[in-house]
């Protein structure tokens, strides 16, 4: 045992475990967001069945999605934005803080990668309730929709959402690395979610030039209705390749914005 | 204010939400099926995009991270009750938003000509009016919740309690004569109907029972003033610097 690379992630490894028990400690001390939280999800998942069934009814569908087929990519969005909540946006608003206070060249001190560093440092427990009912939600749309279980598709579903999760991360990444030269960004990241929100229902619903727009520029697509497309078994497997093609795109610039960011880092207040 | 004009402008662009609901809405069969045209749809989300950006609020996340990095004490020793530095604040950025929503919603009517329509001036003075009234529903309404930073922490993380049924009621995602009638009687009496539906509906056409609506409007306006002296004063009693 013990080439470097191995050495280099049972390392990174221990890292994490050690960022995300403090973080959670640390989050502890505040146990009544549970309860907030907790409240919060049941209000959302009651609103967007609500507003979702405003589509339905008499014979009329969504963008050609069943009202079940649909409830998938309702969870999905569901699942995502609790991930958002749990990860991304603790460390990337930090990230921001960071450079305002001038506190990111200690971060860059650290003998450890700073994109690490500040992806993964905090976690908070508090969008676990909502990613919880996303899950649900996914899991009832799939069954009223009568898919049967099949390892095969459930692992290509799989790929495709961990490929969602690498997009909405790239996604993320890219507008907190930008506050390195605009410094005020973090309402930058609230456009994103704003346009984030677009991802509740299925693409093939918007008009004809939205649609393009999220398939390309702003790739909402891939992160829910793609995937649920591969759950429901809507699509052809050849479909998913530009899915994984635009994660690999996105975890590659974030990395190449990170390191061209860093080059232009001055510090703050200089 | 004018110094953060790219902020201010991501801000304006976060409310994209009304407009993305207004292209759903209006490529989808339930549409049709409403009795409303597809005009009527676009005009009634650029109006409510308007509203929005208009009556937006976010007094309780400057008032925690005052009261968080002790800037609050010496506020409080101004002989000039806090609130009104707070409301002078959002006034000022409102009125500094006013060329960026007029460039967004030049851009929205280029790209969709039916989307607009002029108000009659009555309509548009009453619209504006209720667009006030809204703001400060909104305002007061989330100032409420700011008065308990003087008994917890985190009191900003009770504002998604009153953002969510916000969201659901105000008419943000669907003009309210699309809803079921028992969910448009609650929504309607609610506190967030005036901040957004009132409006828009006056801006955009279309009828509506402009009386009932104010009178909504105003009922909320004395309930929330009291109680919002209230809590002020009981808050106050209760202040002692962060960290003491």
């Amino acid at each position: 045992m013990g080439g470097p690379a191995w050495r280099a992630l049972l390392r990174h490894g221990r890292c994490i475990a050690v960022f995300w028990s403090t973080s959670l400690e640390a989050e502890m001390e505040y146990q009544f967001n549970l309860l907030i939280e907790s409240l919060a999800v049941v209000m959302t998942l009651a609103g967007n069945l609500f507003t979702l069934s405003l589509f339905y009814g008499h014979g009329r569908q969504l963008g050609g999605w069943s009202w079940d087929a649909a409830l998938v990519v309702l969870g999905l969005h569901t699942l995502l934005d609790g991930m958002a909540s749990t990860w991304l946006r603790p460390n990337l608003g930090a990230l921001v803080k960071h450079v305002q206070n001038g506190s990111l060249d200690f971060v860059l001190l650290k003998p450890l990668d700073s994109q690490f560093w500040l992806s993964l440092r905090s976690l908070s427990p508090w969008g676990v309730p909502e990613m919880l009912s996303g899950l649900a939600l996914v899991v009832v749309g799939l069954v009223r929709s009568g898919v049967r279980p099949d390892p095969a598709q459930a692992a290509l579903a799989l790929l495709m959402l961990l490929s969602g999760v690498a997009i909405l991360y790239g996604l993320w990444f890219l507008l907190a690395a930008t506050s390195i030269w605009f410094v005020k960004i973090w309402n930058a990241t609230e456009v994103l979610r704003s346009l984030l929100a677009a991802g509740r229902y299925p693409v093939s619903a918007y008009p004809p030039a939205l649609r393009l727009l999220f398939t390309t520029v702003l790739p909402i697509a891939f992160l829910t209705t793609v995937p649920a497309e591969v759950m429901l078994g809507r699509t052809a497997q050849a479909a998913v390749v530009p899915g994984l093609a635009m994660a690999v795109v996105s975890l590659l610039a974030s990395r190449a914005i990170w390191q061209l960011a860093l080059r232009h880092y001055t510090s703050a207040s200089s | 204010m004018l110094e953060y004009r790219a902020e201010i402008l991501l801000w304006a662009l976060s409310g994209l939400l009304p407009l993305l609901m207004g292209a759903l809405w209006s490529a989808s069969p339930a549409a049709a099926a409403s009795g409303l045209s597809l005009e009527a749809f676009s005009r009634y989300f650029l109006a409510a995009f308007v509203v929005r950006q208009f009556t937006i609020v976010w007094v309780v996340f400057a008032f925690e991270e005052d009261n968080l990095l002790g800037r609050l004490s010496p506020y409080l020793l101004q002989p000039l009750a806090l609130i009104w530095r707070y409301a002078a604040a959002h006034l000022a950025e409102q009125a500094t938003r006013v060329p960026f929503v007029a460039a967004l919603v030049a851009l929205v009517v280029v790209c969709q000509p039916a989307a607009f329509a002029m108000p009659s001036p009555g309509h548009l003075l009453l619209g504006l009016l209720a667009m006030h009234l809204g703001f400060w529903i909104n305002f007061l309404l989330q100032h409420a919740i700011t008065m308990l930073c003087f008994w917890s922490e985190r009191a900003s993380a009770l504002e998604r309690l009153l953002f969510l049924p916000y969201l659901y009621l105000s008419g943000l995602l669907a003009p309210l004569v699309v809803y079921p009638d028992a969910v448009r009687s609650v929504a309607l009496h609610s506190p967030f109907a005036a901040m957004l539906w009132l409006p828009a509906r006056l801006l955009s056409g279309g009828p509506i029972d402009v009386l009932a609506g104010f009178a909504n409007a105003l009922a909320w306006l004395l309930l929330l003033i009291p109680l919002n002296l209230l809590l002020w004063r009981a808050g106050v009693r209760r202040y002692s610097a962060m960290g003491a």
